[in-house]
């Protein structure tokens, strides 16, 4: 197994690949996969983790180390912080994705380098009837990159992914 | 029946989870005021995690619930990644430098060996800690340091939701009245004499700012900490009181409070039952 393997086949095999906190949305959607390096007989894959503490993390590095084990004799996964994971690496396919499972994509900009000290938080449009009609209810949620919204329209709770 | 899956002969290697970087490179005048810059940055964020934690399941509200074991999963994973970088220099194990001290070699700052108390005394501590470290990460930004530089960046965008959490509830306590106010002047008052401890001097300091690892000295942030609270607080037309907070008391302590003593025994419970534990 020293032949080099197609980075293709690499993005394509880590498409497989999902947050188990948000099932269905792949990492190459997410944006969690910064770079992909492939040489004889080996593979190295970064990833950017979208929180610090996210207990999915390593879930998803095991993942990605089995996922891609079929293709080469080494394979090397490593968390980066070279770089944030924003959510403007949120591809618009993933953007799609999170709505449709009810969870509003994040909004605006993503925090900037020159950080308010005390900023605030555009509440997304309602997943569910697009009412415009938000707010924000706890800026916390079940997990680290979701906060809680409510619909004034449709009176339904949603989630709404972090801009971060 | 599905057919056991073929035993793979692949192997598989993990590489570290911390960047990077030839340690080895460092004077050890460096590398030695690194690790003790490092060592305080970890501590606080874990001991401050570790206090959010307290609250999960007896918030004073469900929502309050979620946000405290957020903020505390949150702390808790700034306290990783540094307590990881503190190891990439000194070769020790992350989860020992975490979990395997005496009581007394913590390096938190006093402003965090208060014990829980109220949820005003909460907010009121979260948010004089919160605050200061907003101020001190910014001094860290642009550390010549990189990997430290890039940790900072990170955990910056993650507390900017910390901030403004505790914001909101700082001004809804004091907008109240009545006792929800009263709690939250009795907090401040009691935490005033180290409002300003996250910025108490370190072993190094002079060395940490010659190389660029930190941009401004401990004391010209304090100031400046100082000059923001007042200008909340008097916003707020909260009278805090008119001694200025040392922030010269260090970090170092031969007792540590009674509070911590037992914060102390809970987080380290497991690794003394079974060192290395893993779950």
């Amino acid at each position: 197994m020293s032949a080099v393997p197609l980075e293709s086949a690499i993005r394509a095999a880590l498409a497989d690949v999902s947050d188990p906190e948000i099932p269905g949305l792949s990492i190459v959607d997410l944006g969690i996969v910064r770079d992909v390096q492939v040489g004889p007989g080996r593979v190295r894959v970064e990833l950017l983790p979208t929180f610090i503490g996210c207990p999915a993390v390593e879930l998803i590095r095991d993942a990605v180390l089995e996922r891609l084990a079929p293709f080469a004799a080494t394979v090397e996964a490593e968390v980066t912080f070279v770089e944030p994971w924003t959510t403007e690496r949120i591809t618009p396919q993933g953007r799609r994705q999170l709505s449709e499972r009810g969870f509003a994509p994040p909004t605006g900009l993503p925090l900037g380098r020159d950080l308010p000290l005390i900023p605030t938080i555009d509440v997304a449009a309602c997943p569910w009837c697009g009412s415009s009609n938000t707010r924000l209810e706890n800026a916390f949620g079940t997990t680290l990159c979701r906060a809680i919204a409510h619909c004034g329209d449709c009176l339904q709770p949603f989630e709404q992914f972090k801009t971060i | 029946m599905t057919a056991e899956p073929t035993r793979r002969t692949t192997r598989v290697t993990v590489a570290h989870d911390v960047p990077s970087f030839d340690a080895a490179g460092l004077a050890p005048a460096t590398r030695d005021a690194l690790s003790e810059l490092l060592l305080t940055l970890a501590d606080d964020e874990f001991v401050q995690g570790f206090l959010d934690s307290e609250w999960t399941g007896i918030a004073p509200m469900l929502e309050e619930d979620v946000a405290f074991s957020s903020l505390a999963q949150d702390e808790i994973g700034h306290a990783r990644a540094f307590y990881e970088l503190r190891s990439a220099l000194t070769g020790e194990d992350p989860d020992k430098i975490a979990f395997g001290r005496p009581v007394d070699a913590y390096r938190h700052c006093r402003l965090l060996d208060h014990p829980r108390t109220d949820w005003a005394f909460s907010i009121a501590r979260r948010y004089l800690y919160d605050t200061a470290d907003a101020v001190r990460l910014v001094a860290l930004a642009d550390s010549s340091f990189r990997p430290l530089a890039e940790v900072v960046g990170k955990v910056r965008r993650e507390e900017t939701y910390h901030l403004m959490h505790l914001d909101a509830w700082v001004r809804r306590l004091a907008d109240r009245g009545g006792e929800a106010r009263d709690r939250l002047e009795a907090a401040l008052a009691a935490l005033w004499p180290d409002a300003l401890s996250v910025f108490a001097p370190l072993n190094g300091e002079a060395t940490l700012i010659r190389e660029g690892i930190l941009s401004e000295p401990m004391e010209v942030l304090a100031a400046r900490q100082l000059e923001r609270l007042k200008g909340v607080f008097g916003g707020l037309g909260i009278q805090v009181p008119g001694t200025t907070p040392e922030s010269s008391g260090g970090r170092t302590r031969t007792a540590p409070s009674a509070g911590f003593q037992w914060l102390w025994g809970e987080f380290t419970a497991v690794h003394r039952l079974e060192a290395g534990a893993t779950w």
